[in-house]
C-alpha cells in the first residue's frame, strides 16, 4: 500500500520511458510473428490460402483468431480505463460489444460459411447482379475498414509514443510496415496466427494482472468493489453519467449489436474454417473468451481505481487509457508494466493487419476480379492484385494515420460499427433469408445503410458540438444506428418490392440449397 | 440445381427458429439492462451485499447470458441439426 502514498504519483512512473523489458518483449513478439510469416509464406500460393488460409483453421484456433480480431486496445486500455476513472459504467461497454457474438452466430456464421468465398458480398451476390452488388458492398466494407484502421492507427500512434516514449509518427511507420509484412507476405494463414499469438497473450496478460489484483483482496471481486466504494463513493458501483440520455444509450447498443455481425474483417475469418459446423463452434470458442476478457478488464478496472487511483491516472493521460499499464507497474514493477505494454502493442498490430486484410479482399476480391475483370482473372493475377491492394491499403492507411495526428478519433469506432450494422448487416440478412430480396433492393439498402450513417454522423452532437465547436447539432443521436438500421431494411424491402429480380425468385433455390448443405452440394 | 425437398425446407424452418427465437431472447436481456440503466438508476445502485450491487450483478449476467445461449444454440446444432442435415444429405 505504501506506493499510495507516493504522490504526485505521476512522477514515480516509468512509462513513457523507453523500457528496456518492454523492448525486448517488444522485438520477441516481431521476431515470433515474422517467423510465423516467413512459414506462412511458403505455403500462400493461391487466393484460397491468401484470403481464406486455405480453410484448414480449426472451431477452436479460429474462436481464438476471432477473439484476438475483435479485442482492440481501445478495448483492453480503454475499458480498463473508464472502469479505473468511472466503475461501473465501462461495464456498459463491454456487455454492448459482447451482445453482438450471439447474433452472429444464430444469423450469420453458418450461412456465410455455406455461401460464400472470401467476402461477405460473395453472400449478397449469390443470387444477384454481380457488378452492381459487388460495388455496393465494397463501398460498405472500405468505409466501414477505413474508419476503423483511422481509429486504430491513431490511437496506436498515441498510445505507444506514451508507453515506449517514440515518436507519434515513427511509431505509425513501424505498425504500418509490420502490418505490410504480416499481410502481404503470410496473408490470411499469417494473420490468422498473428490474431492466436496476440489473443493468447493479451489474455494471459490480462488474467495475471486480474489475479494479482485480486489477491490483494483475498481473492473476493466483493472486497474489491467495496473497497472502491470506500475510497471513491457508492456512484462508482451504479450507473453514472455515461448513459444520461436513453435514446442515445439505445441507439449505441444497436450499433454495436448488429454491427459485430456486419464488420468485414470478422466475418471473412468465417472462410478459415472447414466448413459451417466448425463455423459455429468456432463463434462459441470466440464468445467465451471475449467475456472472460471483459469480466478480466472489469476487475483490472477497479484494481487500478483502487490500487492507483484514478486521480493519478487521469494525470498521466486525461483519457485513462493508462490505467492497466500503471496497474501493472504497480503490481509487478517495470518488468511487468514491459509485458503489459508489448501486448497492447502487439494487439493494436494484429488488429490493423485484420483489417488490412479484409479492405484488401474488398479492393482485389470484389472490385478487380468481379467488377473489373468480370471473373475472368487468371489465379496468379488475383495472388497479384490482392497483394498489390495489401500495400496499398497499408500505405494508405499509415497516411491516415499520420493525418489525424492529435484528432479526436474515439467516435469513429461507433461510426465503423454503425455503418456495419446499417449498410453490411441488412443486406445480408435480407438476401440470405428473403426470397423477395432484388439486386435493385439489396445496392439500395447498402447504399442507404452507408451514406445516412455517414451524413447523420457528421449532423450529429459528436462531430458539430465535441468536434466543431458549433453551438447546436441538427441531429440528436450520437450513434445513428437507431435510425439508420430500420431505415437500411426498409428501403431494402420497398425497394425490392418495386423493382423486383429480373428472373423472378428461380435463384433463391440455389441460394437456399447452398445455404443449407454447402458447396460440396453442387 | 433442383429445389430443396421438403424436409431439408422443414429443417431449414426450424433452424430459422430456434435462432429466431434466442436472437429475440438476447435482444431483451441487452435492452433490458439497457433500459434499467436508462430509467432506473437507484433501482440498479442497491447493494445486495456489501460491495455488490444489482447493477454489476445484472451486468455480469448479461455476459453469463451470452454464454448460455451460445451454449445451447452450439449445443442444439451439433446435435439435433447436423444429424438431422446428415439424415437428408443421404
Amino acid at each position: 500500500m505504501l506506493a499510495l502514498l507516493q504522490a504526485p504519483a505521476a512522477a514515480a512512473t516509468q512509462i513513457g520511458e523507453p523500457n528496456r523489458v518492454a523492448i525486448g518483449f517488444f522485438f520477441l513478439f516481431i521476431a515470433t510473428t515474422l517467423g510465423i510469416t516467413y512459414w506462412a509464406a511458403r505455403r500462400t500460393r493461391t487466393t484460397e490460402h491468401f484470403y481464406a488460409a486455405g480453410r484448414v483453421i480449426g472451431p477452436r484456433q479460429n474462436g481464438f483468431a476471432l477473439a484476438g480480431d475483435y479485442m482492440s486496445a481501445a478495448s483492453f486500455l480503454g475499458i480498463a480505463g473508464l472502469v479505473s476513472t468511472s466503475g461501473f459504467d465501462g461495464l456498459i461497454y463491454s456487455t454492448g460489444w459482447l451482445v453482438g457474438w450471439p447474433v452472429v452466430l444464430f444469423l450469420i456464421a453458418e450461412p456465410l460459411r455455406n455461401l460464400g468465398r472470401y467476402t461477405f458480398a460473395d453472400v449478397v451476390a449469390a443470387r444477384l447482379a454481380q457488378t452492381p452488388v459487388r460495388l455496393a458492398a465494397a463501398l460498405g466494407t472500405l468505409a466501414t475498414v477505413t474508419f476503423y484502421l483511422i481509429a486504430q492507427m491513431v490511437g496506436a500512434g498515441g498510445l505507444i509514443k506514451l508507453m515506449f516514449g517514440i515518436r507519434y509518427e515513427v511509431a505509425i511507420v513501424i505498425v504500418g510496415v509490420a502490418m505490410i509484412a504480416y499481410v502481404l507476405f503470410g496473408g490470411m494463414i499469417a494473420t490468422t496466427w498473428v490474431q492466436i499469438v496476440k489473443a493468447v497473450l493479451l489474455l494471459g496478460g490480462a488474467a495475471i494482472l486480474a489475479v494479482l489484483v485480486l489477491a490483494q483482496f483475498g481473492f473476493n471481486p466483493g472486497a474489491l468493489f467495496a473497497a472502491a466504494a470506500q475510497k471513491f463513493g457508492d456512484g462508482v458501483l451504479a450507473p453514472g453519467k455515461l448513459v444520461s440520455k436513453p435514446l442515445d444509450a439505445i441507439s449505441l447498443g444497436l450499433a454495436l449489436m448488429f454491427g459485430t455481425a456486419g464488420l468485414p474483417h470478422i466475418l471473412m475469418r468465417f472462410y478459415t474454417v472447414p466448413d459451417a459446423t466448425a463455423a459455429r463452434k468456432s463463434v462459441f470458442w470466440a464468445t467465451g473468451l471475449i467475456g472472460f476478457f471483459y469480466l478480466l478488464t472489469f476487475v483490472i478496472g477497479f484494481g487500478a481505481m483502487v490500487l492507483v487511483g484514478s486521480d493519478v491516472i487521469k494525470s498521466v493521460e486525461p483519457g485513462g487509457n493508462m490505467a492497466a499499464p500503471l496497474l501493472a507497474e504497480h503490481l509487478g514493477g517495470t518488468p511487468f508494466l514491459g509485458f503489459i505494454a508489448a501486448v497492447a502493442f502487439a494487439t493494436i498490430l494484429a488488429v490493423v493487419a485484420g483489417l488490412t486484410l479484409s479492405g484488401a479482399a474488398a479492393l482485389s476480391h470484389d472490385l478487380w476480379v468481379s467488377v473489373v475483370r468480370k471473373g475472368r482473372a487468371s489465379p496468379e493475377e488475383q495472388l497479384k492484385v490482392a497483394r498489390l491492394a495489401t500495400v496499398l491499403l497499408g500505405i494508405v492507411a499509415v497516411l491516415l494515420g499520420l493525418s489525424f495526428k492529435g484528432q479526436n478519433v474515439a467516435f469513429m469506432v461507433g461510426l465503423a460499427f454503425a455503418i456495419a450494422a446499417s449498410a453490411n448487416f441488412p443486406a445480408l440478412v435480407l438476401s440470405m433469408f428473403w426470397r423477395r430480396c432484388s439486386t435493385a433492393g439489396a445496392v439500395a439498402s447498402m447504399l442507404t445503410g452507408t451514406v445516412t450513417t455517414l451524413v447523420l454522423i457528421y449532423l450529429s452532437p459528436t462531430v458539430q458540438l465535441d468536434i466543431l465547436k458549433h453551438g447546436s447539432a441538427w441531429f440528436p443521436l450520437k450513434n445513428p444506428a437507431l435510425v439508420t438500421i430500420p431505415l437500411s431494411f426498409a428501403v431494402g424491402v420497398l425497394v425490392s418490392l418495386a423493382i423486383p429480380e429480373p428472373q423472378g425468385d428461380k435463384g433463391y433455390e440455389y441460394v437456399e440449397r447452398r445455404m443449407l448443405l454447402g458447396a460440396t452440394s453442387e | 440445381m433442383t429445389a430443396p425437398d421438403p424436409g431439408l425446407r422443414a429443417l431449414a424452418a426450424t433452424r430459422w427458429k430456434v435462432a429466431l427465437t434466442l436472437t429475440i431472447i438476447m435482444v431483451i436481456v441487452y435492452f433490458g439492462f439497457v433500459s434499467l440503466i436508462a430509467f432506473d438508476k437507484p433501482l440498479l445502485a442497491l447493494h445486495i451485499t456489501p460491495g455488490l450491487t444489482l447493477g454489476i450483478l445484472f451486468g455480469v449476467l448479461v455476459i453469463v447470458s451470452t454464454w448460455l445461449l451460445t451454449w445451447i444454440y452450439v449445443r442444439w446444432a451439433n446435435r439435433h441439426y447436423d444429424a438431422e442435415l446428415h439424415r437428408l444429405r443421404k
